[in-house]
């Protein structure tokens, strides 16, 4: 290439004389929820598209870089738009989020996209739309199996059940059902008599979601005794689910309604001086990125300012580093881990918090078994048409897995556990019941 | 209560990483905060020392490539970022990056490498990944480029053109063939990446079933000709881009190398893994997903002279982490380590002096490849690589600038991008390393 000289007659205008005038403002006060600075920001770079699951593997899949600012444009710009049917395979791990350079509200897009299509064009007759509702309230499924735990677990699994589900309601007949718990987590805290420690400035409110409730109470019990551990006077207030699946699933009406009960009684306990932590990494997720996004109710920002993720809490308010540098790990739990970082605690920057916590704890060694996706995501992987894609998908994990020193798994989603556990029979279990095991008498 | 470590790293691109990789090998514990993914999927994982002398230095000779970038460093300007670092600095720091990304090329020699783009022109650089290699512009054997129908990013033929009349010395001819497997029109890179990574079986046109990278040689049999080596976009795997390598170059019988391509780029995410894995070696704590939105002075708010921590933004909540030593890589104008709005450029974090002329009619050239005093704008740093303030004093005593937040380089045109960013990088953390001693 010869460099030749450049000539212009471009001359730019002299500044406008009007002081007053704002040349950038050309689209007057934004409204609420007005994602177009947002759009306006992409300069498709596909970072996005690169950092996508679903496109490595789903050749009928646009990526995110379409699904989000370009498909949201064109919602905006007729009103007749038919929105794509691909959104509803985005499986919501919310990857490009921390892969764009430009701070596109991509998830945010896919989220309203993905809503608009299920209350605009999905048939609610269809047998995908109540597949999906069902999956999306699980936590509805779950209260109703918990009532006959060892019955639902059984039945749920029972072979000719699964293989009528899945040629039904088109839900996997590959995957094996959690199990239900015996007790619930809120009914063995009520047995307990509730807090067992008063404290008038150290007070955490746990947002349990559902699958700690119903299906992992130790988790649940292992966050209890870990704060009462440190001081701190826990209270489980009223709560519904995260909302999680439902925004996986365009249904937003249902998660619009237990968010409302979320924020309700998180805001009054807020106010009271207590803090929100989360066991599961996908809840927090939702209440400190979705719920600012999507809803706008009394309360929301200030739930959001005070959600954390509980190991997160105690990384900040305690000195949790200096005390499981002093601690060690004997019995069940001195094992080496196969840790997986959940997709959603990439974005709230919790994915290598297990890994350099527990590097420095005695009779324990954990490996991180990479930064690829589980495959799962939530209800993604449940569902029939996605299950090879969500196999596909979780595959990297899976041989990173085998390779690992360890043969127990560890990762704070509930559902990256089960995926986890799937592709290679390894017990999963969370950093919390670790914490428990190292530091509670 | 703050999160502590001995030295903070703000920056999780290539300047950030080596300050962090140095400051941990220097034995301190290191914490290292990055809001996003790096940038470097829109690197074209080229690693450049300086391609071009700047406008008006000492070796701007005839406006040709950069024979020597060390011969070069000491003619530069005295407010360029090597000047700090000085070339024994530049030299100690590529050393650190060879043994960081041992899949790269190009340091058996102080002299820069051609190399051709997905443009069809030749670029000067100082490391290069393996898989170009066999595609070096200063090599006589003839070449093929293969493109892909559907991947639009790379034009063969009009690449191969492109070098022709670059004057490179061999036969270049251009070809585009269809990609095995029933690809969407639109399919990421990635998407390819991984059929040639799984070696996944895809259908071939004529119904069968073959692997990929066997149906991918054999679609390229046909247009080989005469030529003794093959170039590909750069989307042979993410994973094991070597045995992709091998394998289509057993199946072809010639060398195969990779073009590097504009973003999303592969080679520039294996380069991100292979210095994510050399931080996680070191032992660095690292926490992406949230910006750093602000500092605290040491002694409350009018004490000026030391950063006592940083803050990240988590939704609303602020979470500081201090330590005794900061380093702030986050970029330029991309990272958006340096903003600009209609009044002003400033550095978000420190708000750290950014020296630029008051009318803003002055920050750029009216010719568009005109010499544009935007592309420099940047923090000015004293030799220790510690921002300066308006007065020409350390604007604080414990905190360093590595990467494109430094001002006084065109990195762009220069080709110094990746060069400045490591070798500033590794000094500003080996300094903070040596300073909590």
């Amino acid at each position: 290439m010869s460099d030749t000289d450049h000539t212009s007659d471009f001359e730019p205008a002299a500044p406008n004389p009007d002081e007053n005038h704002e040349p950038t403002q050309v689209f007057g006060e934004a409204e609420e929820f007005d994602l177009r600075p947002g759009a306006d920001s992409c300069y498709k770079c596909s970072s996005c598209d690169t950092s996508c699951p679903v496109a490595e593997v789903d050749d009928d899949f646009p990526g995110p870089k379409f699904q989000g600012p370009e498909q949201w444009r064109l919602t905006q710009t007729d009103e007749d738009y038919e929105v794509d049917e691909s959104v509803m395979s985005c499986s919501n791990c919310m990857r490009c989020d921390d892969a764009c350079p430009s701070g596109v509200p991509l998830s945010q897009m896919h989220n309203t996209t993905r809503g608009r299509y299920v209350d605009e064009q999905m048939s609610k007759l269809s047998v995908e739309y109540w597949r999906n509702r069902i999956l999306a309230n699980y936590r509805t499924s779950a209260a109703l199996a918990s009532k006959v735990p060892r019955l639902a677990s059984f039945a749920m699994n029972f072979g000719p059940a699964r293989w009528a589900m899945e040629k039904t309601l088109g839900v996997t007949s590959e995957r094996d059902f959690p199990e239900f718990a015996t007790e619930t987590f809120t009914d063995w805290w009520q047995a307990r008599g509730g807090a067992q420690v008063q404290s008038a400035d150290k007070r955490v409110a746990y947002f349990h979601g559902c699958y700690a409730e119903y299906n992992t109470p130790e988790v649940a019990k292992a966050l209890v005794r870990l704060f009462e551990h440190f001081g701190y006077q826990v209270a489980v207030p009223e709560q519904g689910c995260s909302g999680t699946p439902m925004f996986a699933n365009g249904m937003l009406d249902d998660a619009c309604r237990d968010a409302e009960t979320n924020v309700a009684s998180l805001s009054a306990l807020v106010e009271e001086g207590y803090d929100a932590v989360c066991s599961c990494t996908s809840c927090s997720m939702s209440l400190r990125q979705e719920y600012p996004e999507l809803f706008d109710f009394e309360g929301t920002a200030e739930v959001a300012a005070h959600t954390y993720e509980a190991v997160e809490y105690l990384r900040i308010h305690e000195d949790l580093a200096g005390a499981v540098a002093e601690a060690d790990v004997d019995g069940e739990l001195a094992e080496e881990f196969a840790y997986h970082a959940p997709c959603h605690a990439r974005n709230q920057g919790l994915d290598r918090q297990a890994v350099e916590l527990f590097r420095e704890l005695d009779g324990v060694d954990i490996e991180d078994v990479g930064d690829s996706c589980s495959g799962i995501s939530g209800t993604y992987g449940w569902k029939e048409e996605k299950y090879d894609y969500s196999m596909e998908i979780g595959e990297e994990m899976f041989e990173h897995m085998e390779s690992a020193e360890g043969e127990t798994g560890m990762t704070e989603c509930p559902t990256c556990a089960m995926q986890m556990e799937h592709g290679t029979g390894y017990e999963v279990r969370h950093p919390l019941e670790l914490l428990e095991a190292a530091l509670v008498e | 209560m703050a999160i502590e470590s001995e030295v903070v790293v703000v920056g999780g691109g290539l300047a950030g990483g080596f300050a962090a990789l140095a400051a941990a090998r220097g034995g301190a514990d290191v914490r290292l905060l990055s809001y996003k993914q790096s940038t470097l999927a829109q690197a074209s994982g080229l690693v450049d020392v300086l391609g071009y002398p700047p406008d008006g230095a000492a070796s701007d000779g005839d406006g040709g490539p950069v024979v020597d970038p060390y011969a070069a460093i000491p003619d530069l300007p005295d407010d360029h970022p090597y000047r700090a670092v000085g070339v024994d600095g530049v030299r100690e720091a590529m050393a650190v990056f060879d043994e960081v990304a041992d899949r790269y090329r190009g340091a058996h020699t102080d002299r820069n490498a051609l190399l051709p783009t997905h443009g069809g022109t030749v670029k000067p650089t100082a490391r290069y990944p393996a898989g170009a290699a066999a595609g070096v512009a200063s090599d006589d054997r003839d070449a093929l480029l293969v493109g892909f129908e559907r991947l639009v990013d790379f034009d063969a033929p009009h690449a191969a053109v492109h070098l022709e009349n670059a004057g490179v010395p061999f036969e270049v001819e251009g070809a585009t063939v269809a990609f095995p497997g029933d690809l969407a029109a639109d399919a990421k890179v990635t998407r390819y990446a991984k059929l040639l990574d799984e070696d996944a079986p895809v259908e071939t046109r004529s119904g069968g079933q073959r692997r990929a990278r066997d149906a991918l040689a054999a679609a390229v049999e046909t247009h080989l000709g005469g030529a003794e080596r093959v170039g590909f976009p750069a989307v042979l795997g993410d994973d094991d881009p070597g045995a992709v390598r091998e394998s289509l170059e057993s199946a072809l019988g010639v060398p195969v190398f990779e073009v590097p391509m504009g973003p999303p780029s592969l080679p520039g995410l294996r380069l991100e893994d292979d210095l994510y894995a050399a931080l996680d070696a070191a032992g660095v704590s690292m926490e992406t997903g949230n910006p750093v939105v602000d500092y605290e002075p040491d002694g409350g708010a009018d004490a000026a002279g030391r950063v006592a921590s940083v803050s990240i933004d988590r939704n609303g909540a602020k979470i500081p982490f201090a330590a005794d030593q900061f380093v702030l890589a986050t970029g330029g104008l991309v990272g958006k380590g340096v903003g600009s709005d209609r009044e002003g450029v400033e550095e978000p974090v420190f708000d750290c002096h950014v020296p630029h002329a008051a009318d803003r009619y002055e920050w750029f050239d009216t010719d568009a490849f005109g010499d544009h005093p935007f592309a420099r704008f940047g923090v000015p740093t004293d030799g220790d690589l510690r921002p300066l303030d308006a007065d020409g004093d350390p604007e604080f005593g414990n905190l360093r600038a590595a990467g494109s937040v430094l001002g006084g380089y065109d990195f762009a045109a220069e080709k110094s991008g990746s060069g400045v960013s490591i070798a500033t990088g590794h000094a500003a953390g080996a300094a903070a390393a040596e300073a909590v001693r």
